[in-house]
């Protein structure tokens, strides 16, 4: 397991050596979307409009944070469960997408978007979200206010801690349940 | 006839919001210590050491534990000889609810269920009454956050599954849910009543302290029995695989129909956010 600290955009050499089980201390832009958020920016591809952000070697963190109180950033920022966003998530990969930062188990889909485009799925540690704001010095709302939670934030972080749950080479760090241990 | 004044609720409530989304329950506190200190595994020790320092940040900076600040579920036992005056006590309890949200800066989850539009003030709230001998009014708050709640099921099986077809609903619920739920998590199982009682009796559970012995010493042992079995399921700490995927296991059983056996499963996060008033 190696140590990696990374600047956004991403490349594909950034992630080519990235295996699971790895540890990314992420540094640069990150963007917010989770559930809603990726569903209007699914519409405004399939209406040919620009997206709010360059997805050409961004990271997506699926979060909806607590409400800033004042002389802070942001408020809690945990990651959300990620495969509610799996339907959405290998067409954001084909079109320049590198890193999703969530918890939980990805799609067979998903993984195979990864493998194909080069991606990458983090983790970060879900229920964790005083500790993980303190990665996140800038918070910006740049699309749909109107989601609150779910806006569309532009985020600045700074050795954002993460680990490589599932890499572009098919392997995956997620233990598979002992259910033969039990009678 | 006992009088409870309406702001009293308001403000309790209000309180138990903010509290319950930035203190770690001591007693949670205390198991996340045994279980770091009895794992092996370095991410499982890792996740573990996280967690306690989210606990220590959260209740130093007011920020919620968790971004997922739930939607509110409240335990209400109204004694029959009190009153509440100055308002209807739903009324009281989601203008509490409210309250907290705004004031603590905790994020409101509660919207639509097919337009998905956020109702902005975290409210209505999930509130269940019951009737109970006395003059006073216990009131229990829980932060339910959805990536744990989407993980809970219901089922009817038949009575010939006995507790064997249970110990089996439950060991395969929380390998399904692998690690989307944020192990380690604390298991309600509800048994008996009807499809519906056995959902709520298993939340309802999950109120009861970590370190509670069951006063029942059959269900008791149920308890231990089905949290060794889940605890060796090996998921571990976020399902980076450890012994520690469960905290705890807290069973209520109630009376049901003799052509029944429902069954029900409530997940919840480590976080187990929860605090309880009386009045």
């Amino acid at each position: 397991m190696a140590e990696y600290k990374l600047n956004t955009p991403l490349t594909d050499e950034d992630i080519e050596q990235l295996k699971a089980g790895d540890v990314v201390f992420l540094s640069g832009t990150i963007y917010s979307a989770r559930d809603a958020a990726h569903k209007k920016l699914v519409e405004l591809l399939d209406a040919g409009k620009e997206l709010p952000f360059e997805l050409e070697g961004s990271a997506i963190y699926y979060v909806g944070p607590s409400p800033a109180p004042p002389g802070r950033p942001i408020g809690s920022a945990g990651p959300t469960t990620s495969y509610r966003m799996d339907t959405y998530a290998p067409r954001l990969h084909s079109l320049g997408m590198k890193a999703s930062i969530g918890k939980g188990k990805r799609s067979d889909e998903v993984k195979a978007a990864m493998k194909e485009y080069k991606g990458v799925y983090f983790g970060a540690t879900g229920g964790a979200g005083a500790l993980l704001s303190n990665s996140i010095v800038e918070s910006t709302v740049i699309a749909f206010e109107e989601l609150g939670p779910e806006a569309v934030r532009k985020m600045k972080v700074k050795d954002f801690p993460l680990l490589v749950i599932n890499d572009c080479h098919g392997g995956e760090l997620y233990v598979k349940p002992r259910l033969d241990t039990v009678g | 006839m006992r009088e409870i004044q309406g702001k009293d609720v308001i403000e309790a409530v209000a309180g138990m919001c903010m509290r319950g989304n930035t203190v770690l329950p001591a007693d949670v506190r205390r198991k996340l210590e045994q279980a770091m200190a009895a794992e092996d595994s370095p991410s499982a020790v890792e996740v573990l050491r996280q967690l306690l320092e989210n606990a220590d940040l959260a209740s130093d900076t007011k920020l919620p534990l968790c971004q997922d600040c739930g939607l509110a579920v409240l335990f209400v036992e109204v004694g029959d000889d009190c009153k509440v005056v100055g308002g209807n006590l739903r009324d009281l309890i989601n203008e509490g609810v409210r309250k907290g949200y705004a004031d603590g800066y905790l994020r409101k989850s509660a919207c639509d269920p097919l337009t998905r539009a956020n109702t902005g003030d975290g409210i209505p709230a999930i509130i269940h009454f019951d009737m109970v001998p006395g003059d006073k009014l216990k009131i229990a708050y829980m932060a339910k956050g959805g990536g744990a709640e989407n993980m809970s099921r219901v089922t009817m099986l038949a009575p010939a599954q006995g507790w064997e077809g249970i110990k089996r609903f439950v060991i395969e619920r929380v390998a399904e849910a692998g690690p989307n739920p944020c192990p380690p998590t604390i298991i309600g199982v509800g048994i008996g009543g009807t499809f519906e009682h056995a959902a709520k009796i298993a939340k309802r559970g999950l109120l009861r302290k970590l370190d509670d012995v069951h006063p029942d010493p059959k269900i008791a042992a149920m308890e231990k029995e089905l949290e060794e079995a889940l605890n060796a399921l090996g998921i571990g700490p976020m399902g980076l695989g450890g012994k520690t995927t469960v905290l705890g296991v807290k069973i209520t059983l109630e009376p049901c129909h003799l052509a029944s056996l429902p069954l029900a499963v409530n997940v919840q996060c480590h976080s187990q956010r929860h605090e309880e008033v009386v009045l």
